[in-house]
């Protein structure tokens, strides 16, 4: 199987900070694959590499096109939708805006509704909140709105930075179960930051796991659930 | 009292004009958080280049409509040429250059058409009309219609349509914008260039009434500033009723006030950017925004 993303020795600098040293891995479509860490770890600063928010080296591929030469814009035409850390949420404007917006990038034009339909049957109370100012949302809908607003791209690579953050319990699982139906209904790839250990290896079928800007461990959820020591950091038993 | 409504009516003529220049400035501000010393300058140099072509033959309001093309891609050009090399500089420093933008537009526009004035023509009757007991200028009527136009074909545009949207989006939150593939920087030029436009139609309305000269929109900036501070430097629409509030009480004051009259009228403007700052410094509909620094 040919990997839709391809990551070798991604390195990521902040000003002369270098955040990642020689990141490496790959993912192959239709799976949900999940990167753990620490805080600083560098969770964040891949996810900002991939969608070029940073100065890196190394290479990025995506389904064959080389990222690296460009800018944001260009790399959500190719299909990458990105929910950023702090939801990124358009606060002045309604939901219904925040979703058009979503669908801005996308290479097929034609009419949004479809679109509107199928996120609003994953989110049913963004549709009741669709007037609304997108500010005046919860914490979790709005972290609902940066899935929608994502989803609207169609898009064939799903970045997501901590969806959990914040939230109650509740809400969190509410959100993992909604993730888990966008890739099996639509074969969305999804790559997915958290730091909720527990929670993304319930989700990923592949983890890596990052420290201080390298990936020290790689394999299956199953296998690196059982492993001691990431019982031990991560899940905390 | 039929002064006291002839006063108010023309007092909107010109707020209209200071309306469109405020939301101008407002809408850059918005955008970049830069305030455009040389938005009324531009605003002056598009003026002219109607002028050359109504004096070239073109009938009226082909002129207009050639302005506003004109003035829309001289608005991006100055964005892009000018601007986006000092983006990412200081304040402070992309103000001094907007300064430097307001005297080069003075001083090119008289070493084109020199500094005598120039009677500039109206496209409405200079018959006035009449309502009950009341005379309205045509001039101040016709003014008030083109500028309400205006605000509505822009309010439509940006309420409306996707790249309305996209623009409003680019301003208020650029790094979610790219993350959805909005340009944004092209948006920002855009919003240059609208701005530029608004910026030709009051130059066009407000010259046969100053006559023309490069000098024309030098007091009209500082009403247009009056009208933003006192609506709110971000809030679009309460800069566009700031600016109509600005010029009635312009004009009112100036006629029933004697020891002011025409003379000091201008200081009224200064003093009550004064009062608003001092009183309320975000304007009547502006919010507060909290900035880390």
């Amino acid at each position: 199987m040919t990997a839709l993303l391809e990551v070798r020795d991604l390195e990521a600098y902040y000003g002369r900070t270098k955040a990642l040293h020689g990141v490496s891995f790959s993912m192959t479509a239709g799976g949900i694959t999940t990167i753990l860490g620490a805080n600083g770890a560098g969770k964040t600063t891949t996810l900002r590499a991939i969608s070029r928010m940073v100065r890196t080296a190394g290479s990025i591929v995506f389904d064959g096109t080389s990222l690296e030469p460009r800018v944001t814009e260009d790399v959500v035409r190719l299909g990458i939708a990105h929910a950023p850390e702090g939801r990124g949420t358009f606060v002045h404007l309604t939901v219904e805006e925040n979703l058009r917006l979503g669908a801005w990038g996308r290479r097929e034009r034609g009419s949004l509704e479809e679109d509107f339909a199928r996120v609003f049957a994953y989110f049913p109370v963004l549709a009741s909140r669709r007037r609304q100012a997108a500010g005046t949302l919860s914490g979790g809908e709005q972290q609902m709105l940066a899935v929608a607003r994502a989803l609207m791209l169609r898009p064939r690579l799903l970045l997501l930075d901590e969806p959990s953050l914040g939230l109650a319990p509740m809400v969190v699982r509410e959100i993992f179960r909604i993730l888990r139906a966008v890739n099996q209904d639509a074969g969305v790839t999804i790559l997915l930051v958290e730091q909720n250990a527990a929670l993304a290896l319930d989700l990923a079928d592949h983890v890596f796991l990052l420290e201080t800007g390298r990936v020290v461990m790689e394999g299956p959820s199953e296998v690196l659930r059982k492993d001691d020591a990431i019982r031990r950091a991560y899940l905390g038993y | 009292m039929e002064v006291f409504i002839q006063q108010v009516v023309s007092g909107l003529a010109t707020g209209g004009i200071y309306a469109a220049l405020a939301l101008a400035l407002v809408m850059i501000y918005q955008a970049t958080d830069v305030v455009n010393f040389a938005q009324g300058e531009m605003a002056m140099f598009a003026t002219y280049i109607c002028w050359s072509m109504l004096n070239a033959g073109v009938p009226y309001w082909g002129a207009f409509l050639g302005t506003l093309v004109l003035a829309f891609l001289g608005g991006i050009v100055v964005e892009r040429v000018v601007i986006r090399p000092v983006e990412n500089a200081p304040i402070l420093s992309i103000v001094i250059v907007t300064l430097g933008l307001l005297v080069i537009f003075n001083s090119v526009a008289g070493w084109i058409w020199t500094y005598v004035q120039k009677p500039f023509p109206s496209p409405f009757p200079s018959k006035p009309l009449k309502a009950g007991n009341v005379f309205f200028s045509a001039h101040d009527i016709g003014e008030i219609v083109v500028t309400l136009l205006v605000l509505l074909c822009i309010w439509l545009f940006f309420k409306f349509t996707p790249l309305g949207l996209a623009m409003r989006a680019a301003a208020h939150n650029p790094v979610s914008s790219r993350l959805v593939g909005i340009r944004v920087g092209w948006m920002l030029a855009l919003g240059w260039g609208l701005a530029a436009v608004f910026g030709a139609v009051a130059g066009m309305m407000i010259a046969p009434v100053l006559t023309l000269e490069p000098n024309l929109m030098g007091g009209v900036q500082i009403y247009a500033f009056a009208g933003a501070t006192l609506g709110g430097f971000t809030s679009p629409g309460g800069a566009v009723l700031g600016g109509f509030i600005v010029g009635v009480v312009e004009n009112l004051v100036g006629t029933y006030v004697s020891f002011i009259g025409t003379e000091l009228k201008f200081t009224v403007a200064l003093a009550m950017i004064i009062v608003v700052l001092l009183v309320k410094p975000t304007g009547l509909f502006g919010i507060s925004v909290v900035k880390r620094v």
